[in-house]
């Protein structure tokens, strides 16, 4: 995205930190042994439908293996979280009392409960996606949690827990649209989308649909309001952001059709650490405190609580 | 444009985008310049007028115009224009765009070259008994165009680069082209070079242009 547009930019173009779909490591390897399939709640109910089959606990600083990072983190008086402060429903600044809400910040929060940090002893620091690598590299955050896609080229410098979310690229229309239902009815449509983008290039390619390109999702949305473009794609977590601010006049359909597996991002080489962080998600799938934390952010939004995805132990 | 295509092979595999966008940067430049000079004749017109009211108007047109970004202009055809009830497609807005906001630029250019026409020559043809119209249109615009090639090329030029901005409004251009270059081949320091390159075969020649033409229809004194 070459241009940074003015005006209506409330949503800046945010595939930034999505782009490289094709070099993204799909958890299809994943060497998962604990239940992480059964043990979610699929609806909106509230109440987590916890698996009994599940023989993931959460885990705890007691067998922190001597002299590593996690028992560097477990003795800590504090940890330090990278989070996003402009993402809505994932890490987002709430301007009222100063504090980050959202789907990552709750993951960040599992985390560091399980170090047996309190949530006086978190303190959240805003991590743009540029700087993701170099916090980490540098030890100014312990681990970051920030709509987080895991790819090669960040593996050179980083490792990855999760992913504890799959975002992907979806399609948004008017509440009351009925003849898109999915990528496969966009022929002939009018699709937005931000200018010199990823999303721009796979609906380019994978479909035939007529592309229409402005500087900012906002723009899009505001197309979409004026009935200007049918449709407006690209990632989900943008798009329910967009939702979230436009009073229900906008809804997803269809499912995605691309995978940016988000993952947490912790310093290279630092293996226990990162198991625990594993241990740590597959528990939450388990005890249903993951649902809980989707349902209490994106699930604003959202309608229904996705299947956790698989950890991927590389 | 091709050999210079061939030299850089990973973007040669998307010569065909960018040629598009090349010609797309073209149909732009020529058809809002062709309106911008329509536009500008008027104005600049109005504002030599001996009519009070037409001055004042074309005052507040070339102020408005040439003192609000191009960018919001062109957004305001498209985002605000069709809440008033008029949808305007994305071509025809940006053509709409950069016809009305370089027309403020010729305007001025244009009544540069009218107050460079000595007074004698005005008084002259008002004393043969011509009206003012008649006076603008035999007397002093052919003097006045002949003196003002070279800021009218200059205008040409701007436009030319202003043009990238369409696409902020969805106009698949050179600039919007290199964009999508970028994203599917990765290769930004090759796609910005030959985009600049692209540019200037425009600009360039234009500029060559002007200079022929400005010998050319000089009044020699």
């Amino acid at each position: 995205v070459l241009t940074g547009a003015l005006l209506l930019g409330l949503v800046a173009c945010g595939d930034d930190d999505d782009d490289g779909a094709g070099a993204t490591t799909a958890p299809a390897g994943a060497t998962t042994t604990a239940a992480s399939g059964g043990a979610t709640t699929t609806a909106a109910s509230g109440g987590a439908t916890t698996s009994a089959a599940s023989g993931a606990a959460m885990p705890t600083c007691d067998d922190a293996p001597a002299g590593g990072e996690l028992e560097r983190l477990c003795n800590a008086t504090s940890v330090k979280v990278g989070v996003k402060y402009d993402q809505p429903l994932f890490g987002l600044l709430n301007p009222t009392n100063q504090e980050v809400e959202g789907f990552d910040v709750e993951i960040a929060k599992l985390v560091a409960s399980a170090l047996g940090k309190t949530e006086d002893q978190i303190e959240f620091v805003e991590t743009v996606s540029r700087v993701r690598e170099d916090v980490i590299v540098n030890g100014q955050v312990d681990y970051v949690v920030a709509t987080y896609t895991i790819n090669d080229t960040r593996k050179e410098k980083v490792d990855f827990a999760g992913p504890y979310y799959v975002a992907g690229q979806d399609i948004m229309v008017a509440a009351d649209n009925t003849d898109i239902t999915g990528k496969d009815s966009l022929a002939g449509k009018t699709v937005c989308t931000a200018t010199g983008s990823t999303p721009e290039t796979r609906l380019r390619e994978e479909t035939e649909a007529e592309v229409v390109t402005f500087d900012t999702y906002s723009e899009c949305a505001e197309a979409l309001r004026d009935g200007r473009v049918e449709a407006v794609s690209t990632d989900n977590v943008i798009l329910l952001g967009l939702i979230q601010e436009s009073d229900a006049e906008f809804k997803l359909v269809g499912e995605p059709f691309s995978e940016e597996p988000y993952g947490i991002g912790l310093k290279k080489g630092a293996d226990d650490f990162r198991t625990f962080v594993n241990d740590v998600l597959e528990a939450s799938y388990a005890d249903g405190s993951w649902a809980e934390a989707f349902q209490a952010t994106v699930g604003q939004v959202a309608e229904e609580t996705p299947e956790p995805p698989s950890v991927d132990r590389y | 444009v091709s050999w210079v295509l061939a030299q850089t092979s990973t973007i040669a595999d998307y010569r065909d985008l960018l040629l598009e966008g090349f010609w797309r940067t073209v149909q732009l430049t020529a058809l809002s310049f062709v309106f911008a000079m329509a536009i500008g004749l008027v104005v600049a017109s109005l504002r030599v007028s001996p009519v009070a009211p037409l001055r004042a108007a074309g005052t507040v047109y070339v102020e408005t115009l040439r003192n609000i970004p191009l960018l919001l202009i062109l957004l305001f055809i498209v985002f605000a224009v069709p809440k008033l009830g008029a949808l305007i497609d994305y071509f025809p807005a940006a053509v709409l765009g950069f016809s009305l906001y370089t027309g403020a630029f010729v305007a001025e250019a244009i009544r540069s070259g009218i107050n460079a026409v000595g007074v004698g020559q005005a008084e002259a043809a008002r004393s043969i008994g011509l009206t003012f119209p008649q006076n603008l249109r035999l007397v002093i615009l052919p003097q006045a165009l002949r003196n003002v090639v070279a800021p009218l090329a200059n205008v040409l030029i701007a436009l030319t680069k202003n043009t990238s901005l369409a696409s902020a409004i969805s106009v698949v251009e050179l600039t919007s082209a290199m964009a999508q270059v970028i994203e599917r081949t990765g290769q930004a320091f090759e796609a910005l070079i030959v985009t600049s390159l692209l540019y200037m075969a425009i600009t360039i020649p234009v500029g060559l242009v002007a200079g022929v033409v400005e010998r050319r229809v000089r009044i020699v004194r």
